[in-house]
């Protein structure tokens, strides 16, 4: 799928250079034992940033659920049209979800519930990777 | 001109926490006047169907329509913002033959693709006594409830509420950032499906997905909700389909509507149009004067999270909304609303909350236990008569879907049902008391509104729910809902107290002076996260 390629910025740099490297780091707060993510300056639960720091999960995760795009504004994305983008949630971070188009997937065959792997991919315009997930 | 005091936060005066008891001016604030523009699916290029003149035209007509001279208003409450995503071009001149036909301000976009307080004082020069201007961000209901309760303060004793909407001419959010080959900003970690879907409602569909998954429901059980809609939407003389394709839809015709991010189709997707809606609103005493019956405010709250001066969107725990997140977040507000107004759900004989996806509608109707509506029940409702004609009345304004996207049919509406001047639209029941609001879940504002300024017992029969229960009974059989037995429904009438005596329902309190418990809704609390303000749809 030729998403939109991310522009990292300070905050979340540490994710997007991981991502790079084929690794998913995520925000771990160790005061609350607690994953967050998208990237934030504080932990959203005790406010603080001091014990937050960047940890790396394995990505290994299920389907939550998913809808399939027939009409999107993004124009990048338009030429695959219909599309799936399921929500997918991680074993080793609770509450945490991402988005993703599974690639490989078959339109509206995505099985909530059903297990996912992580891979990456690169993104077109800059060559910046980011997280995706294939159905296993 | 007489310079007015102009505040840029409603934020403090919301009702977003738990705990904070009975409205302290339940029954002491009403609104009486309403007044409307026409409706156009596009801006027509005529400097007179402008949202800054569209504005001016529903003032004057809510004015009129209260009876009120408008030397008497002395509060403005309004939203600056008048997009509903579609932007004017940069670099496009804003056309001289609207910058000639009104007084314009430093900002040559002023009254055209926004609205300020200087701009409307300006050209509504009869406004000569508004010392108390209030901005309120983003949607008619977070107007509604500043309006209603700086009224209850004091702050302004005869106050306008408006919401403007403009629309341009040119596809909807194609344009700007979508158009890039690059994302930057909280869209590109996915937030409300940026980047990754794009469709504005696909967090909806990807909510509705998984509560089709959770409940063992079809899609097409919406298909009664959005034909009423339609139908009722065209009794609406202001509305979009009223008054530019007067014609119903069939369910046949909505589950063969194009999808756009499946499991919402076209037609669960409200329509951008340009229009603009207002309200007067003035205290109970007050409003026995005016030309209309006054309708009563008995409570008011919302769900969101307010800061400072901001009031943004309740925090999600990560990328996007779950459905348990907008189950949690409806159904407290529900608790938190029923509070404010000193009710219980089963005082409840309609409902006008928002649509603007149709689909999360199912959301409000069950954390507001409407009904007696439960969790992963909604869809099994819908199969009963849920018409103006029926017991309980589903959005009879035909909200957003019905009418376009202004998200003001259903404050028009609930108030004329209440006033008995609903026209074509008026309910066949006695309505003396409804709940109206939105946005969404996440982000909202929502309000109990009454014919009587206390509320009165014993307003619904028995009777309405033993139809209800066998028009259910019926559509069970027909369909073999799983996780459904409609029979419950019967008991809302009946609230268990918090004492554990199950008690005749008065008005929110059991004789033992405690508040009822809500049995409608069981909720999974999740810890909020990260805060990002997006305009929910």
């Amino acid at each position: 799928m030729p998403k939109q390629s991310p522009i990292p910025d300070e905050l979340d740099k540490p994710f997007y250079d991981a991502a790079n490297e084929d690794c998913l780091v995520l925000q771990y707060c160790a005061t609350d034992e607690r994953w967050q993510y998208p990237p934030e300056p504080v932990c959203a639960q005790c406010g603080s940033p001091d014990r937050l720091s960047w940890r790396q999960v394995n990505g290994d995760g299920a389907i939550y659920s998913y809808g399939v795009v027939y009409d999107t504004p993004v124009a990048s994305l338009q030429p695959d049209q219909p599309f799936n983008v399921a929500v997918i949630e991680l074993d080793e971070a609770p509450g945490v979800v991402f988005l993703s188009h599974l690639p490989g997937s078959a339109i509206d065959e995505v099985p909530i519930g059903g297990r996912v792997k992580l891979i990456f991919e690169k993104t077109l315009a800059t060559g910046q990777k980011v997280p995706e997930w294939q159905i296993v | 001109m007489y310079a007015p005091t102009v505040s840029q936060s409603s934020a403090g005066l919301y009702r977003t926490t738990d705990g904070l008891g009975v409205w302290p001016y339940r029954g002491k604030v009403a609104v009486t006047g309403v007044g409307h523009s026409p409706t156009l699916r596009r801006w027509d290029g005529d400097p007179q169907t402008t949202i800054g003149a569209w504005s001016i035209l529903a003032i004057r007509k809510a004015i009129a329509d209260a009876g009120v001279s408008p030397e008497d208003v002395d509060g403005l409450v309004f939203d600056a913002e008048t997009s509903t995503g579609s932007v004017w071009p940069e670099g496009e001149p804003v056309p001289a033959d609207f910058l000639a036909a009104f007084q314009g301000t430093t900002d040559p976009l002023d009254g055209f693709a926004k609205l300020s307080p200087e701009w409307l004082l300006k050209n509504m020069p009869e406004l000569k006594n508004v010392k108390y201007v209030l901005l309120a961000p983003m949607c008619i209901s977070n107007v509604m409830a500043a309006a209603m309760e700086a009224v209850g303060r004091g702050l302004t004793n005869v106050c306008v509420a408006l919401k403007g909407w403009h629309n341009f001419p040119g596809r909807y959010y194609q344009n700007g950032p979508h158009m890039e080959p690059t994302i930057s900003g909280y869209g590109k970690h996915g937030d409300f499906g940026e980047g990754y879907a794009g469709a504005p409602s696909y967090v909806t569909a990807m909510q509705f997905q998984r509560y089709l998954h959770k409940y063992g429901k079809t899609h097409d059980m919406m298909a009664p909700f959005v034909v009423n809609s339609r139908a009722n939407g065209l009794l609406f003389p202001e509305g979009y389909w009223a008054q530019h394709r007067p014609t119903p839809i069939t369910a046949e015709e909505y589950n063969e509507s194009r999808w756009i991010a499946k499991p919402a189709n076209l037609l669960d997707n409200d329509m951008p149009v340009q229009a603009a809606a207002a309200y007067v609103f003035t205290t109970a005493e007050r409003a026995k004067d005016m030309q209309q019956p006054p309708v009563y405010v008995l409570g008011h709250a919302g769900g969101g999270t307010v800061q400072g001066d901001s009031y943004s969107s309740i925090k999600l725990r990560s990328t996007v909304e779950t459905l348990e997140e907008a189950q949690f977040n409806a159904a407290s507000t529900g608790r938190r609303l029923y509070e404010s107004a000193g009710v219980s759900a089963s005082d409840i004989q309609f409902e006008n909350c928002y649509d603007g996806f149709a689909l999360f509608h199912v959301f409000w109707v069950e954390g507001l236990g409407f009904a007696g509506v439960k969790e992963g029940e909604c869809l099994d409702f819908f199969q009963t008569d849920i018409s103006i004609h029926g017991p309980n009345p589903v959005s009879p304004s035909g909200g957003n879907i019905g009418g376009g996207r202004t998200r003001c049919w259903g404050w028009t509406d609930t108030i004329q049902q209440l006033q008995g001047r609903a026209g074509a639209r008026q309910m066949k029941i006695d309505a003396r008391i409804g709940v109206v609001g939105g946005p969404m879940p996440f982000w909202s504002n929502l309000a109990v509104f009454s014919k009587d300024p206390v509320c009165r017992e014993g307003l619904k029969s028995v009777s309405p729910l033993v139809s209800l229960v066998s028009q259910v009974s019926a559509a069970a059989r027909a369909r073999k809902p799983q996780n459904s037995s409609p029979q419950h429904w019967l008991h809302s009438a009946t609230r268990r107290c918090a004492v554990g005596t199950v008690t005749r329902k008065l008005c929110g309190r059991c004789r033992h002076m405690h508040p009822l418990v809500s049995t409608n809704t069981s909720a999974v609390n999740t810890a909020p996260s990260s805060a990002r303000d997006t305009p929910p749809p």
